[in-house]
């Protein structure tokens, strides 16, 4: 604000107040900006250093020591074998989950997109398990997923043997990314509700008028006009998926084996139930690099394929 | 004629209600289990053919949760950590997103680029050296990490970006106008800004409060001490002596931890689905 300075001699005075005003506004922003400014600094940034710092030492937690030991940590990532199905799992669980998860709540949007007496009662029912706890919810699905739970009561009674679901690879993943799905579809419902509700009646009218049937409308004018909500949508759960520990720790502690250990989850082992706080870093890091990766990509996308409207 | 595209209409009616009310039980049956179980003994619970409804409901499991663990303390720890952070982050972004979007002060686009960077990092990457910073200044097994950062953290971020959508829309005049009165920033944030901003500080509230109420990983990582613990970590902690789940016990639990928020829910649905699509949208 040197120019503010430089402006305040005695010539003109209204100039000099309106500049102050501005410098003390300035302060004030400063000031206002600060508890978030400083938090995200402390908590988000100075951590970050630190990962990458810790990445290359090994710390002994019984010996209380802190030791520099170069790359091993990095070849030691390299050279884990279970890696590959960690990262195998990871990507099974965030592919099938996003797909799941879109497709469900775009469905839903559309079926509920209607003024109809009683759509507002379903639309309640499918956003509610949004707002139940989410380990909660897991819970009572872990005990429906039970070999003698709810569900394999229920399909008993149709006359069919369900498997052991949390106790076999693929269905245990199945499982969790269930759970998931049906916790989170109606919050993706409503941001699709929202959009649909966006898009203006006259277009589809008019292309209806022109003998388009309701499929090609769907197709050449719905989708296009949503298209930045499906984006967002796309961000919101994609990342959310890499985040995906509760469920995995109440319902199978990424068991059997390590066929539902996604990253996080085995970033929490190796880190806080192994003590292995250099290796739970380079693991850290790796979530952080395929985060960023996502995110680059999908906004590189955006101009593909997203309609915007000015 | 009439009548029978009536009919017509009726019956797409009933069809497509039909097909709505099939396509919910999975949203809304394990909420119904979870109730009807808790309230039946552990024998009645893996019954076959499972029971909708208990033969003889009793609380039993309900007044076990309260005698196996602190649970009344647990309550409470989820209760006024989820609400001192919801009131912190509208604070902190309140005042941070109105700056951003108000006022003019040099090197703003870069800081608020350094905040939206919290936007990118989940917090699982920075959870090993979060513990270290916490386990150093001896705030391990305390609520201090929760609430510090989510309250100034990367959690926060989102809440700030969406203030600061909101008070961008704001008209320049109102502003104005009150400076003309020889308003201050502070008073013009506080009595004009702040009123103003009723429906977006409501969808910070909500999703900031669902969102500390459900946290797992943080808790699981913090704290040691069953009296300090959370609701979440605490349903996981109901077993027997051999480490075996107590299915009934656990499910009460659960139940009363998602019965409030599901009745407050349901009372305020309104707000709470519009509150949270404003979130998304502008987010």
């Amino acid at each position: 604000m040197q120019s503010g300075r430089a402006s305040a001699l005695p010539d003109g005075t209204p100039k000099r107040r309106r500049l102050t005003l501005q410098q003390r506004d300035a302060v004030t922003g400063y000031l206002f900006i600060a508890p978030q400014v400083l938090g995200i600094l402390a908590f988000v940034i100075v951590p970050l250093a630190l990962v990458v710092y810790f990445s290359f030492h090994e710390w002994n937690v019984l010996a209380g020591t802190f030791t520099f030991v170069g790359a091993e940590n990095f070849e030691r990532f390299l050279t884990d074998k279970n890696i590959a199905p960690v990262m195998q799992s990871t990507a099974v669980f965030s592919i099938s989950l996003v797909i799941a998860n879109i497709t469900l709540a775009l469905l839903l949007a559309v079926l509920l997109n209607r003024t109809m007496r009683g759509v507002t009662f379903f639309r309640t029912l499918f956003f509610s398990p949004v707002v139940v706890s989410l380990v909660a919810w897991t819970i009572v699905w872990g005990f429906l997923f039970q070999d003698n739970g709810g569900i394999n009561g229920m399909l008993q009674v149709i006359g069919i043997e369900g498997p052991n679901w949390l106790r076999e690879g693929p269905t245990a993943m199945a499982s969790v990314v269930i759970v998931q799905v049906f916790k989170n579809v109606g919050l993706n419902m409503v941001l699709f509700l929202a959009a649909l509700q966006g898009v203006p009646q006259e277009l589809q009218e008019a292309a209806r008028v022109d003998g388009a049937n309701p499929r090609t409308v769907f197709r050449y004018i719905t989708i296009p006009m949503i298209s930045p909500t499906i984006l967002l949508t796309f961000i919101i759960t994609i990342v959310g998926s890499l985040q995906v520990f509760a469920q995995i720790a109440v319902l199978t502690q990424g068991g059997p084996g390590i066929s539902t250990t996604v990253l996080i989850y085995y970033l929490f082992q190796q880190a806080f139930l192994f003590g292995q706080f250099g290796y739970g870093s380079v693991l850290s890091l790796v979530l952080f690099i395929i985060v960023l990766i996502l995110t680059i990509v999908q906004w590189q996308l955006r101009k593909k394929w997203v309609f915007y409207e000015n | 004629m009439r009548t029978k595209t009536g009919n017509a209409a009726l019956g797409r009616r009933i069809l497509f209600f039909a097909a709505l009310s099939v396509m919910a039980i999975p949203f809304v049956f394990p909420t119904w289990w979870m109730f009807t179980s808790s309230l039946k003994p552990i024998s009645e619970i893996f019954a076959f053919p499972p029971t909708l409804w208990p033969e003889n409901p009793s609380f039993d499991a309900y007044v076990k949760a309260f005698e196996l663990q602190p649970f009344a303390r647990q309550y409470f720890n989820s209760l006024y950590i989820s609400l001192i952070v919801t009131v912190g982050t509208m604070a902190v972004a309140s005042l941070a997103g109105y700056a951003f979007a108000r006022i003019k002060f040099r090197g703003q686009n870069l800081l608020f680029m350094i905040v939206l960077v919290g936007l990118l990092i989940p917090s699982e990457v920075t959870i090993v050296p979060m513990f270290q910073i916490f386990n150093r200044l001896g705030l391990i097994d305390t609520h201090w990490p929760i609430i510090l950062v989510s309250t100034f953290g990367a959690p926060s971020v989102l809440a700030t970006f969406i203030m600061r959508q909101f008070f961008l829309t704001l008209p320049v005049e109102l502003e104005e106008a009150a400076r003309l009165d020889g308003l201050g920033r502070l008073a013009i944030w506080w009595r004009i800004a702040m009123p103003l901003a009723t429906s977006a500080l409501a969808a910070v509230s909500i999703f900031t409060f669902l969102h500390i109420w459900n946290l797992y990983l943080e808790p699981t990582v913090y704290l040691q001490s069953p009296e300090l613990f959370t609701l979440p970590q605490a349903l996981t902690r109901y077993t027997d002596a051999y480490g075996g789940q107590l299915w009934n016990v656990q499910l009460a639990a659960a139940t009363m931890t998602a019965l409030p928020v599901l009745v407050v829910f349901v009372v305020a649905q309104k707000q709470f689905v519009e509150g949270l699509a404003q979130t998304g949208l502008k987010g």
